[in-house]
């Protein structure tokens, strides 16, 4: 970011007015209220994300490298494949019987009543009010027993030491880690990471308020999740699966 | 009996002793201070302070930003990176450990630390550098509401 | 306590033998903790655990050992619970085999921890009572206190120790029902995961504690017996031989009835292929390793006539248990996990982090030194433990133990 910018955030959000970003012409503007720094977060809000597969080009491949690129997972030296991190992954599927084929990014889908949280030992791995779910790392145990209860698949244990993390993504040897939503970005009133890279495919927003463009969206078309039947009410929904 | 008992301890202790003020002649290396105010002048609070309980201020303000999202810069974590680990030295960023993994005295936090002897494993998680973090306001206006 | 005085005392053994056996132990002992710290250094990239097979051998071991800690217990409680006179002078070697199973398993389960020091903040309050973990934390801490007051109330000679007798036993009791549930509680509770979402694990555990924690309690009885030329008479050992025959009946039935069950839910049947199907290492662990070996053959040891008053085949048949419930909860939990996760049904998967493939897993050597250390630990309570206090009657024998015994 440059200094600019930053110096135009700092302005916007101290008149309290809302960020606006723009993402390409032609696509919606969508909004984002910043909340101020000092103040905690509500169950006023529920963050979630809306993705239509069918405007992701490859499956998402896209985002992939925009988490990574955020995040800086993935990188580990030693692990092998089974074992290195993976907070997004595009996964094909193609239907038995039809034999229709669609590909889809799946991360953490961030449950409202989230198997991982329901299972950890400490409470560590927990939903932020507004809907995040997270892990504090700070009292991570390493069990994994968050990866056995998770039916996504989207945990990851770090499998060795790591050096020269990103400053708003502290990742440590011995801890599980997932998706956070990108909640330093969300916290600072601008969009995850994917969200931004995606060209308008991915719709972010607070399912809590019905005047959100994703409120709107999934009002008019819907949004189906991943094992539905686990009635885990995810926030993150899909277009076109 | 009781001498025997009380020559050996007397023994033990004096064992004891030696071996604990043998380790004392080489002593550690002062901490290097000068690192800590390239940037700024002053911290966020008077430097009594915060040499007797940085540590506290940073684990209020972790469970402050993990659970409640509450990110004000004044005891953040990160900006105390920014502000006291330089940006680069010799075009590479400065780590907490050296290249041999021992604390680096470059590094603000490790140079301290060493001299204490205290273990700190803030990095095993954390970033120790300011890379790609936004400029750092060097009289620390910042925190509060209005941010 | 048994109407004919029982003698108890400490093992007096001091040669080669005890002393041998105490240097083998430490040594297991040192092999373990030299596998922790290197994963402790490293992490865990140097073992054969990975994203996909989150628990692996280490994990058997401590679970067998957790769950074997309350079956062997049940031999105390048949005699306190059930007043069955003729167990009561196993009692106390019941609590002690017990407690020693129950630290062997939770050593190994902590030694893996991905941040053992971040144990320290559950201490500290950091504890999430929805979590089965975490109430097993208090049931392992509870047990472990239950058992040593009621070893107290069996060893101690004051009259309030022999008031507190019955109480003490039956509290152990109820604990240790709870502390199974606990342990089968984990698995059963994973919604998403097609191999553990039974309720009925909770009571398979159960029963299967009884089977492996006799089976282990046997072998240790009549080891120790062997080694210090006490005598057992027949009399008792066909009881527990019997016994022992209907836990492994009772966990056999268990089981089917558990993948019966599983059949008729068209969702599990996926799975169910898997395990039962044939054709990879968990379905021939599971037919060859549990069911022929584990199962099978142990009934037709104890049950055949001609083997009766056979110590051999006693011997053989509690050890071949033991492999049985191994390969069992290695089926139940490193296979569950092999069977991938169940995203799209009736579709295919395929991603770059094995969505849709069978995981393979192979533990490492150190994994094993691991899982050994914590048998170690047990085994090392348990020794010094008969040789400082006295735990083992003097005799077993059938005109000591049983005063209606036919001679």
């Amino acid at each position: 970011m440059s200094n600019i910018d930053a110096y135009r955030r700092r302005f916007l959000l101290g008149a309290g007015i809302a960020s606006v970003a723009t993402v390409a012409p032609g696509l919606v503007l969508r909004q984002v209220n910043a909340k101020p720094a000092d103040e905690a977060v509500t169950d006023q809000k529920r963050w979630g994300m809306l993705i239509d597969v069918d405007k992701l080009p490859n499956g998402g491949q896209g985002v992939v490298d925009a988490c990574k690129a955020e995040h800086g997972w993935g990188h580990e030296e030693h692990s092998n494949a089974e074992q290195k991190t993976q907070w997004v992954r595009t996964v094909k599927v193609t239907e038995k019987l039809t034999k229709h084929e669609f590909k889809l990014p799946v991360m953490c889908q961030h449950c409202e009543t989230a198997p991982c949280a329901d299972v950890c030992p400490t409470g560590a791995s927990f939903k932020r009010v507004d809907g995040i779910v997270l892990v504090n790392k700070h009292i991570c145990i390493g069990c994994r027993y968050c990866m056995m209860a998770c039916p996504y698949k989207a945990r990851s244990l770090v499998h060795e030491a790591i050096f020269d993390q990103k400053p708003d993504t502290p990742r440590g040897k011995g801890t599980v880690e997932a998706c956070t939503l990108c909640v330093h970005k969300i916290d600072a009133g601008e969009q995850p990471a994917c969200v931004a890279s995606s060209n308008g495919a991915i719709v972010f927003g607070d399912l809590k308020d019905e005047s959100s463009e994703i409120s709107k969206q999934l009002k008019a078309r819907g949004g189906k999740q991943i094992r539905a039947d686990l009635g885990l009410n995810t926030g993150v929904r899909y277009q076109g699966i | 009996m009781t001498s025997r008992v009380n020559g050996t301890l007397a023994t033990l202790l004096l064992l004891f002793t030696t071996m604990v003020f043998s380790g004392c002649e080489d002593t550690a290396p002062k901490p290097r201070l000068e690192t800590a105010k390239a940037k700024s002048e002053s911290c966020v609070e008077p430097t009594g302070v915060m040499r007797r309980t940085h540590m506290d201020f940073i684990k209020h303000q972790r469970d402050e930003t993990m659970y409640k999202g509450i990110r004000t810069q004044k005891h953040s974590f990160k900006e105390c990176i920014n502000c006291h680990v330089p940006d680069k030295k010799d075009g590479k960023p400065v780590n907490y450990l050296d290249s041999n993994h021992n604390l680096n005295p470059d590094h603000f936090c490790a140079t301290c630390h060493a001299y204490v002897g205290v273990k700190i494993d803030c990095f095993e998680c954390h970033s120790d550098n300011p890379a790609g973090a936004a400029p750092v306001d060097a009289n620390h206006a910042v925190g509060g509401s209005h941010e | 306590m048994s109407s004919k005085k029982i003698t108890y005392t400490e093992i007096e053994n001091k040669g080669i033998g005890f002393y041998g056996l105490l240097g083998l132990l430490g040594f297991f002992l040192l092999a373990g903790g030299y596998a922790f710290l290197a994963a402790e250094h490293s992490g865990h990239y140097i073992t054969g655990m990975n994203n996909q097979i989150v628990w692996g051998l280490p994990h058997i071991f401590a679970i067998f050992l957790i769950v074997a800690a309350s079956g062997a217990l049940n031999i105390g409680s048949i005699g306190t619970v059930f007043g069955k006179k003729i167990y009561q002078p196993l009692g106390r070697l019941s609590g002690l085999v017990a407690i020693a199973l129950l630290v062997g398993g939770l050593i190994i389960l902590l030694l893996d921890l991905g941040r053992i020091d971040h144990v320290i903040e559950m201490a500290k309050g950091n504890l999430n009572f929805k979590s089965i973990f975490a109430w097993n934390m208090i049931l392992y801490g509870g047990f472990i206190a239950l058992v040593s007051f009621y070893l107290w109330t069996m060893m101690a000679r004051s009259k309030l120790a022999k008031r507190l007798y019955k109480p003490a036993g039956f509290s152990a009791f109820t604990w240790r029902l709870m502390l199974t549930t606990g342990t089968g509680s984990i698995f059963g509770f994973l919604v998403a995961r097609q191999a553990f979402d039974a309720a009925i694990l909770a009571p398979l555990f159960i029963i299967l504690s009884f089977a492996i924690g006799l089976a282990f309690f046997l072998m240790l009885l009549i080891f120790t017996y062997k080694c210090t030329q006490r005598e057992i008479g027949d009399v008792l050992l066909n009881k527990l031989r019997y016994l022992l025959g209907v836990f492994i009946l009772a966990t056999l039935l268990f089981e089917v009835t558990r993948h019966l069950t599983n059949l008729y839910a068209t969702e599990h049947h996926a799975v169910e292929s898997f395990i039962l199907g044939g054709g990879n290492f968990y379905s021939n662990l599971f037919w060859f390793g549990y069911v022929v070996l584990g199962a099978l053959a142990p009934l037709v040891l104890i049950f055949c006539r001609l083997l009766k008053n056979n110590r051999a085949a006693l011997l053989l048949a509690a050890f071949l248990t033991v492999v049985g419930g191994f390969s069992l909860l290695y089926v139940i939990i490193i296979g569950g996990q092999a069977f991938p996760l169940v995203l799209f049904p009736n579709a295919e998967v395929s991603s770059s982090y094995f969505d849709g493939v069978n995981n393979s897993y192979s533990a490492n050597i150190g994994e094993y030194m691991l899982g050994m250390a914590g048998v170690a630990v047990t085994l090392l309570i348990v020794l010094v433990g008969v040789k400082v206090l006295r735990f083992l009657p003097t005799s077993l024998a059938d005109s000591v133990i049983d005063p209606h015994a036919k001679k």
